[in-house]
Parts: C-alpha cells; structure tokens; sequence
C-alpha cells in the first residue's frame, strides 16, 4: 500500500516553483487620512480558496474591490497571471464578483441575470443558452429560471448570484461575504456547495468573510487581517494549532492567554514564570524566544483537561473552582477561577447527560494540560 | 362600523368634490346659451318636474365642437405641446434628478429643498417674472446682446417657444422628485455588477439605470403631462396669438363669448381624453407598489 496511491496535496505556497495567479507587491491604499491597506504583499495561487478574515473595517473588503477594479491602489502594483491590472477597467478584467447585497438586476428574471455578462461578450445565442442552462444546473435553479430576483427566496438568490459571477468563467472569483445574509442552517449546507462548485470548476475563489468558522470550513488559507495589514497567512490548521501572535491566536476560536517571563530550560522548551509564587508552567514550543521575554501561552479550551481528583504526571497543574458553566449541547466550557484571581477555560465534550455533570458552580477542580497543548507567543 | 366610516371618509370627499362639480359641468354641457343669469337654460323647476327638465337637455353642444375645425384643432394643438414639453421636462430633468440621487448624502436634502423652493412664491407671479426675462427688452436678450451673440433681440416672448419654456420650468419638479424617488433606491452596486460583468459605464446606466427607473420616468411624465395638456395660465401669459391651447379656448369661452355650454362641453371633453393617461397612470403606481412588495 502506501505512497502511489496517496492524493497529492494542494499546497502550491510550499512549492517555489510554482507561479502564484494573484500577486499583491507592497500595495497601499489610502482614503484621505485613513489607510486602508498598509504595505501588503500577499501571493494567492490558482485553485485555491483563499479566505480573508478579519474584524469589519480591516481592510479585507478593500482588497477585494481593488482585485475587481473598483478601487485603485495608492502604492504598490496588483498581478494577475503576471500582468499588472491597475489600467484595466472592471469591465475588462477576468475576474468576477459576487456581491454581499448579491446586486441581482430586479427587472430582469434569474435567466437573464445569470445571461447578462455572456450577452455583454457578445457571444452567439445558441452557446449563452447553453452556459445559462449548464450554470442553472450546477446551481440546482433550473425551477426558477423564469422568475424575477423577488419571487425567490434568499438562498436560492445567493446561488443566482454564484450562477451569474461564474458564467463568464473567470480566472477569479472573488465573494464578498456570500453567505452573510443566510441563516446558520442554510449557511452551513452552502458553503459545502461553494467548495463542491469550486472544486467542480477550476476556478480560484477569494472570499472575504467576518465569520471565522465559515473561513476555517471553506478556504485552503486564510489570511488574518487587522487595520490593513495581514497578520498571518496560513492554512486553517495551522491558523488555528499554530498562530503567530497572541492577535490571531484571541481571533480565532476561543483561547486562554496566560502572561509570563519565559526562560529556555531545553531545546524548545521553556518554563513561564507566571505569577509570583507559582510553578512555573512547562511549554515546548518551536517560537524561539530569548530568556526573560515577556510572552503568552496560548491554549485552545479543549485542549485543557477537567478532572475533580489532581492528575498524576501532567506537565502543568493548576486548582481552581468553577466559575461558571457555558452549555452548549455538545460541549461544556468551564470557567475556572485560580487562586490568583486569573480564569481558565476549559472546554469537554458532553459525554453524559447534564444530569450526570461531574461538576458544578464552586466545586474545586484540577486543570492539567501537556507541555505540547499550547503555544508560546512573543509580545 | 368603524371601517366603514374610514372607508366613507375618502369616498364623500371625492364624491361632494370631484362627482358632483362633474356632474354639474356636464350638466351645463348639454344645456342651451341663454342671456340670462346664470346663462344658460333650463332651470331645474319643481313645478315642471325632473322629465320636463331632462328632455330639454341635448348634446347639440358636441355636435358644435366637432363641427367647428376651432377646437380639434385646439385639442390637437394642446396635445401636441403637452407631448412635446413633456420630452423636454424629461430630458432636463432627468440629468438632475441623476445628479441629486447621485451627490453626497449630506447634500441630498438641500437640493431637494431647491427643487421644491419655487412653489413657495405664487405661479402666477413666476410667469410673470418669465415675462420678464424673455420680452424682447429682457434679461435674456440683453445677455445676448452683450456677449455679442445676437446683435437684434430675439422674439421669444408671445411664441410657442416661450410656452415651452414656460411649461418646462413650471413642471420640472413633478418630473424631478419621481426620477430621483426612483434612482435614490437603486442600489449602488447593481452599477458596480454590471461593470463587473463587462458592461461599460454607459451601457450599465442604458441597461440597468434606465430599466430601474422606468416607473420614476413615467409617473413624472404623467404628471407633467396631464396638466400640461389643460393648461390656460401659461399659454395665455407667455404665448402668441398663433399658439392654440384648449385651456385658453375654454377660458375665452367662459368668459369673453360668455357660452357655459360650449365651454363645459370643451371641459367634458378634455377630461375624457384625460381619463386615458390618468388610468395608466394609475396602473403604473399599483406596478410599482406591487414591485417593492
């Protein structure tokens, strides 16, 4: 068995050969006094899904309609297969958008929305039928072909839209919060779809969302963006196991940042003097930090361990009582107070019924976690 | 019970202010000239009876309007210049309607305000100033004249020409605040999708600005249209001899040859042929509503 069989990954960013399609060269972008992109450089691949996430008024929004041309950069130049896209108009450019307000033409029904950009082609009728009809299919709308935008629902609107940006085939397809106006449920089941879709077609997708969750699910890297300037570009996992600074680390899920002086005690591993009077807690982390640095240990709640008895041969122990209980179905995150004030979460898979809790408010617990669980991160 | 008082409200008002001067007008329109005071015959009497008056009545008046080349030719006249100020209100007002739904946010409300400003002064009082402006001695001519473009004044005052004007200018917001009512609501972004999906800045606003305020672009022809087409105040002010308007007909009618009923069967008459653009306006509006919905 074994490696002939194994499904290359995609993961063209690690290949130095490859040639990125998207290129951003220190591009800036201001608006009066406000910068709204600072000095950024960022190489997005074909194929990919690439996501950028990051609080409203970041920037990602920016450099998305700068991608489409409705925006020009102050500074800097934007590649597109290698070719500088500054003079080229919107109107003239391979790259497609999908509009957060989904900006369908109220007056003209899904069909001769999802026919307006092959129409403006001039292509020949026969073949605009043809790609509406194969875009109605993949899109699951064949229904509704004749109706008008306001006679169907917000879902099937939202794939109207995907339909319409994607029947010119473009090189690029950006998504500006696609799915922001969906419900959860709805939300879910569609972003399957955009990456099924994706796949189907070839196309390199850049969607820029707020919702991290919906980044992590979609995208093949995610870059986290804060005032214009990207923080970390990486994989969802990586974003994820490995951040690069207690911003990304805080941004993403829920984690627990614990402030220190690290010292080196081993070859990545070191020991962070928390509080006075504490042990100090063993971290083995690959960040290389110089001794006596202020840093933070970033650790994800599930990977902290609950338990009522004090665990035997944990690399880092703390006492605490319980703070507070979030339930949430699935899971359970307890808030534990320390002795010293600080609080811990702590995130356990409900394995039994609520009624079978091991523990409740004020009970003492013991918080253990292994020297590899977190992250230390430099200030 | 209280329904149908708040339902009656509207119904007594149009019928004590609409229904019945209609129904008087039309009365008169088949009544006979009289000199006499009022002038025309018969009086209701209730000595005679409701068939004794009835049978008095007779639709002479309209076999005269149709006899006498005077008056379709007038109504034909009207509609022409009805028509054609319409298009020239559409076309000026168009562009600023565009521009003001188009401006800063901030800006929006003054502009506006400047549409609706005139309405605060008298009409009759702004022809008058128009009097002003384009007699061969006015404020027009002089700038003319003393940019050199002309070096003999031009007649525009008593001239067709000068009841363009007239109309244009007096109608321009009725023609204004539904176009901009229209663009205001148009999403930003339909212009942006469009460009995106290879559009050119013009032929986004022919294919998606145009199609988005249709029903702006017709309710302000209507209501530019309508009392264009009845129009008496500016014709009469503004106009020549040689501009023919029904509105004006029917005043000199009323009161110069002093014959009611001729003029009610002139006004009967206007207001049929009126009744063809006000129904399609009013399907237009219900269009509309049911578009947003």
């Amino acid at each position: 068995m074994g490696a002939d069989l194994a499904v290359p990954v995609f993961e063209p960013w690690t290949d130095p050969q490859a040639k990125p399609l998207i290129q951003f060269q220190n591009v800036t972008k201001r608006f009066g006094d406000f910068t709204a992109i600072d000095d950024l450089t960022i190489d997005i691949f074909e194929c990919e899904f690439f996501a950028l996430l990051g609080p409203s008024g970041c920037g990602k929004t920016t450099m998305m309609r700068m991608l489409a041309g409705f925006e020009a950069p102050t500074e800097g130049k934007i590649f597109l297969a290698g070719q500088d896209i500054a003079p080229v108009p919107p109107n003239q450019r391979a790259v497609n958008m999908m509009f957060q307000s989904y900006a369908l033409f109220p007056h003209l029904s899904i069909w001769e929305n999802i026919a307006f950009g092959l129409k403006r082609e001039g292509m020949p009728r026969a073949e605009i039928a043809a790609r509406v009809e194969e875009m109605l299919r993949l899109t699951r709308l064949e229904k509704f072909a004749r109706r008008k935008p306001h006679q169907i629902s917000g879902g099937q609107r939202q794939r109207v839209a995907l339909a319409r940006s994607l029947a010119k085939a473009p090189k690029l397809l950006l998504l500006d919060e696609p799915l922001g106006a969906l419900d959860r449920k709805l939300r879910e089941e569609t972003q399957f779809e955009l990456m099924d879709i994706q796949e189907k077609t070839g196309t390199t997708f850049v969607i820029v969302t707020h919702d991290q969750e919906e980044a992590m699910t979609v995208a093949s890297r995610v870059a986290v963006m804060d005032n214009g300037k990207v923080i970390q570009v990486a994989t969802p996992a990586d974003i994820y196991e490995a951040p690069n600074s207690s911003y990304v680390a805080d941004f993403i899920g829920d984690v627990n940042l614990i402030q220190g002086q690290a010292t080196a005690t081993g070859e990545d591993t070191y020991a962070l003097h928390w509080r006075e009077g504490a042990a100090p807690l063993t971290i083995k982390s690959p960040n290389a930090i110089s001794d006596g640095q202020t840093a933070h240990l970033a650790i994800r709640p599930e990977k902290v361990t609950i338990s009522a008895d004090k665990p035997e041969g944990a690399d880092n122990v703390v006492q605490g009582k319980v703070l507070d209980i979030a339930y949430l179905g699935n899971l359970s995150t307890y808030h534990v107070e320390l002795p010293t004030g600080d609080v811990i979460k702590a995130q356990t898979a409900n394995t039994r019924r609520i009624s079978r809790r091991a523990y409740t408010w004020e009970d003492t617990v013991w918080l253990s976690w292994t020297a590899t669980g977190g992250v230390l991160l430099a200030d | 019970m209280r329904r149908f008082v708040l339902i009656a409200v509207p119904y007594v008002w149009l019928l004590a202010l609409f229904l019945v001067p209609f129904v008087i007008v039309l009365k008169i329109s088949l009544s006979d000239a009289a000199i006499a005071r009022p002038p025309y015959v018969p009086q209701f009497d209730w000595v005679e009876g409701i068939w004794a008056f009835l049978s008095q009545l007779d639709f002479e008046n309209f076999t005269w309007l149709i006899e006498d080349d005077l008056y379709w030719k007038a109504y034909l006249s009207s509609l022409q210049i009805a028509l054609t100020s319409t298009l020239l209100t559409l076309i000026v007002g168009y562009p600023i309607a565009y521009g003001m739904a188009r401006a800063p946010q901030e800006w929006r409300p003054t502009l506006m305000m400047l549409v609706i400003l005139p309405f605060w002064t008298s009409f009759l009082i702004r022809v008058y100033a128009w009097k002003g402006i384009l007699s061969n001695e006015g404020f027009l001519n002089q700038f003319l004249m003393w940019t050199g473009l002309v070096s003999e004044p031009l007649q525009i005052l008593n001239t067709t020409t000068a009841v363009y004007i007239g109309i244009v200018y007096t109608y321009l917001p009725f023609m204004i605040l539904p176009i901009y009512a229209a663009l205001e609501r148009m999403d930003d972004s339909l212009i942006e999708a469009a460009e995106d999906l290879g559009c050119s800045r013009m032929s986004a606003f022919w294919l998606v600005t145009i199609p988005l305020s249709k029903g702006g672009i017709i309710a302000g022809c209507f209501l530019v249209f309508i009392p264009a087409m009845g129009e008496f105040v500016i014709p009469s002010l503004l106009g020549g001899s040689d501009t023919l308007m029904i509105g004006k007909v029917l005043w000199e009618e009323f009161f110069s040859n002093r014959d009611w009923p001729v003029a009610s069967a002139v006004a009967v008459i206007l207001l049929l042929i009126l009744v063809v653009p006000i129904v399609l306006f009013q399907r237009n509006q219900q269009k509309e509503q049911e578009g947003d919905a």
